[in-house]
């Protein structure tokens, strides 16, 4: 198996590149005028991709590349889910653009590469391409951020994130050359095979490595308390780039991280399972309170991405398949979530100004009951309110972790949610329960609209019929492990 | 039992009826509202025409696979204790909706569709026989809840649903940990396997501490009632009757259906704990109210004395199975505790019922405010007298069927603490008539009051429904009783076996 090549399992990774070349070329040869073409063909090339991720499976787990590159049932489910996310955030992100005059063919392209970072990461096999889908993934964010150039903040924001960034990835690259210099492979088989036959808690150069991994992942999902940049970078860069770096690479950081520790080091688990519980205690608490203080809501739903996380990583230290099925429960329900949050933000901003302070939110029932309505959905669901589908994300992970036998970690998250209940209750508050400040009729595009119901709907949907979902994510950890 | 999924009706026709209203607008609201509150009354009735009162077992059942990788079944069913709690809900929500009928200015239709949606979710509580289902649709209730108090509550109605919500929401997290724990042992969420897993002491301890937050807060037990008063005072007429009707039951249904036959043996071994928090509320919180200058708040102070009473005769089981060596008398207290719990719905509804008619007309709620209200308001007197009078627990009314029967069956546990719990005889009485006098007595104390307009036809209507329920419970106990007698024994008899490893 090893020399096979089988160009075709990675033909969506290969169309997406030529597709995103093609979208750079239409972008310069039309012009300003004919954005909205360049808008439609990258759409397309996404939706495109999407039926040759499905297609490309051939329903198990098969290599490429020499054993470099894996397709298996983990991979396609979060593809798809990584290439829809994609797709829902380039129609969100369009008023917005336009309204700033920002509306440039670049940011598709960027995209559209962090896009293949992504799925290059997902399909990962040795740490090496790892390595090398999570750069494509950061250079892409990093010019994202820094997208509004002639925006003060917007700069600093991609500034700080570049230098954060650069020194986690350092970190990550220096614990994968440690792992290498043992075990000396790259690939996942054959660090595992080393792993599984040493006793990590002794090895102290294995644990060493491990610890250079772990703060490079930390710093990757972004929890406490590697989580510095990301209240400056959510609030710094423009909000359509901020729902973008919000959700879709959550689901590819999940992925590097079953395919480091769980695909790498499974026999390692005793010893990343005790680095990850401060990691996930961490982001719990500094997450839910350091979200009460805020004021701008792009830096709430920052610091409340941290605690979400903490919660990922409650999923995966359980180091059983229910936690690493409920971790990508979690993880796509939560972008799911996050992304309409995000939207709400875009909608509120209007002419010029920017909708970041929470009390823009102040009277929207008022003004435009359905939006609320919607934005009431995401907000509970956040909360972890049933019957909306946060819950169950947050039901599948605390079953996990006490079957893992932490019973203490699952107190403190359910302790850490009430905590975290506030800060959402606040929003819904101003909302619902204030009278608007200023009466301004907000408008928006028919597609904007449609997707931000299916959005809402989809919030419901998977909160009344959870079963399919949550199976879908068991069957592709079952499988793919 | 019968092809018509009776349960799921009551449970969906609401909330489907809610959207309804809520598309329909504000001016076809109303209408709505009552059309579709009506139908889920009458569609509930046959709940209790087709019951089987001499068997325990869940009747009107329906089960079908809901999550199948947690093993979550939708698995709806009514014993004797959960099908009067239902019927009260939908008989509740019709009196809610007539209510306010014209008193609601301000978006009519959401309010319509919150409460209808309300009655929904809280019936799926008392039919929920799968413990997740049971979770869900107790935590989905605070969402209209909330947004009830907050939209349509008074002057500082923020700070009264916040601090609601994150009461019961705090309360209710510890019983999510214990349920995935008991799951974890057992491998399922249906409530009956709940009943045969065998327990250790220190799990029961534990769970059972978990329960008693989560249901001693909703029910509400001193010391975490505070949030009661203040979410009274501040929510709308119709969100006070449904709290003090309604969901307050949820806590001490919770206890019969959860606490009891869950974890015996914890609840056996810390029932002087949740006697001693009983008795506090009954006598404490009854002087409490006698000082209120706040009508609502003296009503949810009493709310709060007479929950007291229903959650002493639960757990003065196991004393008077010490004491006896029988379980009549234990059979007795609990069914005690149940007919105050529902007659307690229907006085308390009552009181905020009257309190809103008056708050309608006057926009005060200080008792100070008003005084020879009789002079003015005849009618009006006559219903508000006999619901003051059911609520200090008149022979002939239904307040006091409940009472009598838990003093009753405390004398065979312990002489102090029938004592004890007799005082609020002359507690309830005190601060009940007193506010009588204050209010509905005296000369007329200033013009406002010498304006006010009787009762009108809807107003007399919906407290004429209530004095006839009163009344009728009061009078004739009997079908009630009867209704639950099957079930109690039962959880008496569950709740009196050890479930510690290796004892059976």
């Amino acid at each position: 198996m090893d020399s096979v090549m089988n160009f075709s399992l990675a033909t969506p990774e290969m169309f997406l590149l030529a597709a995103t070349c093609l979208v750079l070329l239409l972008d310069a040869f039309l012009g300003e005028k004919c954005r909205t073409f360049g808008y439609i063909a990258a759409l397309g090339s996404m939706l495109a991709t999407v039926v040759l991720v499905v297609n490309s499976y051939g329903g198990e787990r098969a290599e490429a590349f020499n054993g470099m590159f894996v397709l298996d049932n983990m991979a396609i489910v979060l593809k798809v889910a990584v290439l829809f996310l994609v797709m829902a955030t380039f129609i969100y992100a369009r008023p917005y653009l336009i309204d700033r005059k920002i509306f440039k063919g670049e940011f598709y392209t960027l995209s559209m590469f962090a896009t293949l970072g992504m799925m290059i990461m997902i399909s990962a096999n040795t740490m090496l391409v790892v390595y090398l889908g999570l750069e494509l993934l950061s250079l892409s964010l990093y010019a994202l951020v820094a997208f509004r150039r002639d925006d003060g903040k917007s700069s600093e924001a991609a500034m700080k994130y570049f230098v954060l960034g650069a020194i986690a990835s350092g970190m990550l690259l220096y614990g994968m050359s440690i792992l290498y210099g043992l075990s000396g492979a790259i690939d996942f088989k054959g660090v595992g095979s080393y792993v599984a036959s040493q006793d990590i808690m002794s090895n102290v150069v294995l644990l060493f490595g491990l610890t250079f991994i772990i703060v490079g992942l930390g710093f990757k999902f972004g929890v406490a308390p590697f989580h510095m940049w990301v209240p400056d970078v959510y609030q710094g860069a423009p909000t359509p780039i901020t729902m973008f770096l919000g959700s879709a690479p959550k689901i590819a950081a999940f992925a590097m991280a079953m395919r480091l520790l769980v695909g790498g080091m499974e026999f390692g688990s005793a010893g990343w399972q005790q680095m990850l519980i401060p990691l996930a205690v961490l982001s719990l608490v500094i997450g839910n309170i350091a979200a009460i203080a805020q004021t701008n809501i792009k830096r709430m739903f920052a610091y409340s991405t941290i605690s979400h996380m903490g919660f990922v990583m409650l999923g995966i230290l359980s180091a059983n398949e229910p936690g690493y099925s409920a971790a990508m429960f979690y993880t796509v329900t939560y972008a799911i979530t996050a992304l309409g949050g995000f939207a709400i933000i875009i909608l509120l901003s209007h002419s010029g100004i920017e909708a970041d302070s929470i009390e823009d939110l102040r009277g929207l029932n008022d003004r435009h009951p359905w939006y609320a309505f919607m934005m009431l959905l995401f907000l509970f669901s956040m909360a972890g309110v049933p019957p909306l589908v946060g819950f169950y994300a947050k039901l599948a992970v605390l079953q996990a972790v006490v079957q893992a036998g932490f019973v203490w970690l699952a107190v403190l998250a359910v302790l850490m949610s009430v905590v975290g209940a506030f800060y959402y209750l606040r929003a819904v508050k101003l909302m619902y329960f204030d009278k608007p400040k200023e009466d301004i009729t907000l408008t928006m595009g028919v597609g904007f609209n449609v997707l931000l119901t299916t959005n809402g709907f989809l919030v419901i949907a998977l909160g009344l019929f959870p079963g399919l979902l949550m199976a879908l994510c068991a069957e592709a950890i079952r499988v793919s492990l | 039992m019968d092809g018509w999924s009776l349960l799921s009706l009551v449970i969906w026709l609401p909330i489907i009826g809610g959207l309804v209203v809520l598309v329909a607008g504000d001016k076809l609201s109303r209408p709505a509202a009552l059309f579709f509150s009506v139908l889920t009354f009458i569609v509930s009735i046959p709940l209790w025409t087709g019951f089987d009162a001499s068997s325990y077992l869940m009747q009107f059942e329906e089960k079908h696979v809901w999550i199948d990788t947690f093993k979550i079944n939708y698995h709806l069913g009514v014993d004797g204790i959960a099908m009067p709690l239902i019927l009260l809900n939908t008989f509740t929500t019709v009196l809610i909706v007539v209510a306010g009928w014209e008193v609601i200015k301000k978006k009519p239709a959401q309010y319509m569709a919150a409460f209808l949606i309300m009655e929904g979710i809280i019936n799926g509580v008392f039919a929920a026989q799968d413990a997740m289902l049971f979770y869900i649709f107790f935590e989905a209730m605070l969402i209209p809840m909330f947004l009830v108090i907050g939209v349509w509550g008074g002057v500082n109605r923020v700070y009264a649903t916040i601090k609601f919500f994150l009461y019961t929401f705090f309360g209710s997290v510890f019983m999510l940990i214990s349920l995935i724990y008991m799951f974890n042992k057992g491998g399922s969420f249906a409530i009956a396997d709940m009943y045969n897993l065998e327990l250790g002491m220190s799990a029961q301890i534990l769970i059972f501490l978990s329960f008693l937050i989560a249901f001693g807060v909703k029910v509400p037990m001193w010391p975490v009632h505070t949030w009661l008063p203040d979410a009274h005072v501040e929510a709308p007429t119709g969100g006070s009757v449904v709290l003090a009707a309604i969901m307050l039951k949820i806590g001490g249904y919770g206890f019969l259906r959860f606490s009891l036959p869950m974890v015996p043996d914890a609840a056996r071994e810390l029932t002087w704990l949740v006697i001693f928090m009983s008795l506090t509320a009954v006598v404490y919180i009854g002087f409490v109210a006698l000082v209120q200058k706040d009508m609502k708040k003296l009503v949810a102070y009493s709310s709060i004395a007479h929950m007291g009473f229903v959650t002493l005769g639960f757990f003065l089981i196991y004393a008077i199975y010490n004491n006896t060596g029988s379980y009549e008398g234990s059979v007795l207290a609990i069914q005690g505790g149940m007919a105050q719990m529902i007659s307690h719905g229907f006085i308390s509804g009552a009181m905020f019922l009257c309190i809103g008619v008056l708050y309608d007309r006057m926009h005060t709620r200080e008792i100070d405010a008003y005084g020879g209200v009789a002079n003015t308001m005849p009618i009006f007197t006559g219903f508000f007298v006999l619901f003051a009078m059911a609520n200090t627990g008149l022979p002939g009314t239904s307040g006091f069927v409940g009472e009598f029967m838990v003093i009753l069956a405390s004398f065979k546990a312990n002489f102090w603490i029938a004592f004890l719990a007799a005082t609020t005889l002359i507690v309830g009485a005190g601060y009940t008539l007193w506010l009588v006098k204050r209010v509905l007595f005296g000369g007329v104390a200033n013009d406002q009051v010498a304006m006010l307009q009787d009762v009108n036809k809807r107003e007399f209507g919906f407290l004429a429904v209530l004095a006839f329920a009163v009344l009728l419970v009061g009078l004739w106990p009997q079908p009630l009783l009867h209704v639950m007698e099957a079930t109690v024994v039962h959880i008496v008899d569950l709740a009196t076996q050890s479930k510690l490893p290796g004892v059976n």
